[in-house]
């Protein structure tokens, strides 16, 4: 029966671009793809704030514009936050019957610099505040648009212009910041974890988070082949490789109950994550043994949650 | 003319009684003394249903103003207020809706800026969003916070403006002292106000993209259709005050004069000391001498020819400022010594400060600075540089 409904998903996603192409990501854009699945999943009936960052700068030069839907930009911290105000106005002038309540979904962008750095006491507010609304984390796992710089998204060891490798650094210093967590700790109805290597998930869950009331947190990891040092026809590749390593699990938690999306008894070794990656070939068989430890615990942690024995 | 009451308000619940009255959609607002009673009456006015708004207790001023530009983005009437370190922490946010044109209103109790900590009054931080390209005016008493609110509304919202408003309100000054005032009918504020639609907004059914990324080969376009824009907002700002006047017979202009008529001798104020300054030109207009007062109402767009037309006759001008732009002087003197230099024939301009965190400025202190403003003058005549002096400053010797 499951298997039946999988056949059949692709068939039911539209084949309109709200997204439209020829905006001017890097080739192999593992962000612009997973905007492009976002937007097909959202439909129509949206209003999109997007934040400053690699997404807005590839799809709004002026003149031209790639949003087939009502979209606005304002600054780099504050898309939670100017969410907030177009949910309030929308529930407000509804009320006081200065417009039909048609049902809008309101949903922000950002990426992960947008969001688990600059952006998260906008985001936190916004949360705690309780809008109804949608809120997409696209986690390239730097500050991308001003030239790969670290952001507290990057993982462990990572290469980035702000954690370079040298005779005294190792690259990223610090483990990578648990945003979904994060964001369950709020207590919000909805939070999932999604990669465009997945698309029919992703797909999913973010109808789940537009639909469900109340805001709701989906983070999606991003492949970015310029700033990872991969080459761009690896994006899919990569980012499948993420989830069946366990570097990046694919989970969501509705009403603060966890549920895997995929589950992986075995893990594929991280080695075979890191090797395309040229973000990571610095790194010494210790270190990656250091990860791969950390990997397989935070991992456990996850499948203990989500009550998988 | 229609009939009002007359109340005793506090500013800031007269402000409140604006936004009530003016029917405002959203308001996002964080507490910050002196800004607190406006934000605390909104409040109230939400919980008890006298007004149907929104209110978005915000976790900080960036989302606040934030939260506006949101919210008028998607056709709402917005409100939101603060005070010096608010305003300085939603200065990246200011310049989105000016040069969005979204018509937000806001209204600011001044407060002087840290360190050291400070919540009393001053202009520093309306001096810090001069270049913000917001309409801004200000009140001198509690009945002008309240009309002048009203009044945002309508040339904020007015389809040839379409740029966001702040009303300036002198912290404690006006925000903490109740004065008799005149409060007008709903139905009279609601046929001031019309409802209005932003010709742009979010809407699924006619999608705009809004904020996108303007390189080089247009970005100055934008700047230069701005500015037009922005300068061509005065006229719209005197008929509103016009259509206020008619309506309510109370009267505003860019600049206002006080006791002018053959002055030889000016004083410039802005804000609530403008009213101890008028006591000051009564008693030395009593003494026998031509002095008299120019009050700055408009400060952005800057009020050019009104200020010219205001000093034509005048010998020396006294300007008042209350903040520093350090190592440069008075903000205000610098630019009504600019908006003069291209004349033919202009007065002396000679600047001080005085009133800077809350520091009272006595009646004495504006007869000082005129009775000083002549000797400065002199010494110019002899050749000689003078210095902008802040008056009322303890040197510390004998202490
Ligand atoms: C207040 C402010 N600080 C810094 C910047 C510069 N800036 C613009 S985008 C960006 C990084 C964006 O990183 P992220 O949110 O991860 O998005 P990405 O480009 O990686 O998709 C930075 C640092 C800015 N625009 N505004
Ligand atoms: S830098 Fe990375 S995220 Fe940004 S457009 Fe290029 S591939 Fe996409
Ligand atoms: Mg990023």
């Amino acid at each position: 029966m499951e298997k039946e409904e999988e056949l059949f998903v692709p068939r039911l996603v539209t084949t309109e671009e709200i997204f439209a192409p020829g905006h001017r990501a890097c080739i192999g854009c593992g962000e612009a793809l997973a905007v492009r699945h976002v937007c097909k999943a959202l439909g129509k009936n949206v209003i999109i704030v997007t934040a400053t960052g690699c997404i807005e700068i590839i799809s709004s030069l002026l003149p031209q514009t790639s949003w087939q839907v009502p979209w606005i930009h304002t600054l780099f911290e504050n898309s939670a936050s100017v969410m907030s105000g177009i949910e309030s106005a929308y529930k407000a002038r509804v009320r006081k019957g200065k417009i039909p309540d048609k049902g809008v979904k309101f949903v922000g962008f950002a990426g992960d610099g947008g969001t688990s750095d600059i952006g998260i006491q906008a985001l936190s507010g916004a949360m705690e505040r309780a809008h109804d609304f949608l809120y997409v984390c696209y986690d390239n796992e730097a500050y991308m648009n001003t030239g790969i710089q670290r952001s507290s998204s990057t993982p462990y060891s990572a290469w980035t212009t702000t954690a370079p490798v040298g005779k005294k650094s190792i690259g990223q210093a610090t483990w990578k910041k648990n945003m979904p967590e994060i964001a369950v700790a709020h207590r919000i109805p909805y939070v999932a974890t999604a990669c465009p290597s997945y698309p029919f998930d992703l797909m999913d869950k973010v109808k789940r988070g537009a639909e469900i009331e109340g805001p709701a947190y989906v983070h999606i990891l991003s492949p970015c082949p310029t700033g990872w040092r991969y080459p761009p026809n690896l994006t899919i590749e990569i980012g499948r490789l993420a989830v069946e390593t366990g570097v990046f699990p694919l989970y969501e938690v509705i009403d603060g109950e966890y549920r895997l999306s995929f589950d992986f008894p075995e893990l594929k070794p991280v080695r075979e994550y890191m090797k395309e990656q040229r973000r990571f070939r610095h790194l010494t068989e210790d270190i990656v043994e250091k990860i791969q430890a950390r990997v397989e615990e935070e991992y456990l942690k996850l499948r203990e949650k989500a009550g998988v024995k | 003319m229609k009939k009002e009451r007359v109340v005793g308000l506090e500013g800031s619940f007269a402000v409140a009684e604006a936004v009530r009255m003016a029917n405002a959609d959203v308001i996002a607002a964080y507490p910050i003394t002196p800004q607190t009673h406006i934000v605390e009456r909104l409040s109230e006015m939400v919980a008890d249903g006298d007004l149907d708004a929104e209110f978005i207790c915000v976790e900080s001023e960036h989302t606040a103003m934030s939260a506006c530009v949101g919210a008028s983005a998607a056709g709402g009437r917005v409100f939101t207020c603060t005070a010096g370190q608010g305003l300085e922490l939603m200065h990246e946010v200011l310049y989105i809706p000016s040069s969005m044109r979204l018509p937000v209103v806001e209204v600011i109790a001044n407060r002087a800026l840290s360190a050291p900590l400070t919540v009393w009054c001053d202009h520093s931080d309306m001096m810090a969003v001069r270049d913000i390209g917001w309409i801004q005016m200000l009140a001198e008493n509690n009945q002008q916070a309240f009309d002048l609110t009203l009044c945002a509304y309508r040339i904020a919202e007015d389809s040839e403006v379409l740029f966001p408003v702040m009303v300036h309100i002198d912290g404690f000054y006006l925000s903490h002292v109740i004065e008799d005032m005149n409060l007008p009918e709903d139905e009279e504020v609601a046929g001031f106000i019309p409802e209005y639609e932003h010709p742009f907004t979010l809407d699924p059914d006619k999608p705009v993209s809004m904020g996108c990324y303007g390189p080089p080969f247009i970005y100055p376009e934008t700047k230069k259709a701005q500015e037009v824009a922005f300068e061509n907002t005065i006229s719209k700002i005197i008929e509103t005050w016009k259509a206020f006047g008619d309506r309510f017979g109370r009267h505003y202009a860019p600049v206002e004069k006080y006791r002018m008529e053959d002055a030889k001798i000016a004083l410039l104020t802005m804000g609530s000391c403008s009213e101890t300054a008028m006591l000051a030109i009564d008693e030395l207009r009593a003494k026998g001498e031509d002095v008299g007062l120019i009050r700055l109402r408009l400060w952005r767009p800057f009020p050019f020819k009104e200020l010219r037309e205001a000093v034509k006759d005048v010998e020396v001008l006294v300007v008042l400022d209350r903040c520093i732009s350090f190592g440069m002087g008075g903000p205000v003197c610098s630019e009504v010594k600019s908006a003069l230099y291209g004349l033919q024939k202009r007065p002396y301009v000679v600047g001080f400060i005085a009133g800077l965190g809350g520091r009272d400025i006595l009646i004495e202190g504006f007869e000082y600075m005129i009775r000083s403003a002549l000797e400065k003058v002199k010494a110019i005549e002899r050749g000689e540089e003078i210095e902008m002096e802040m008056i009322g400053i303890r040197d510390g010797e004998g202490e």
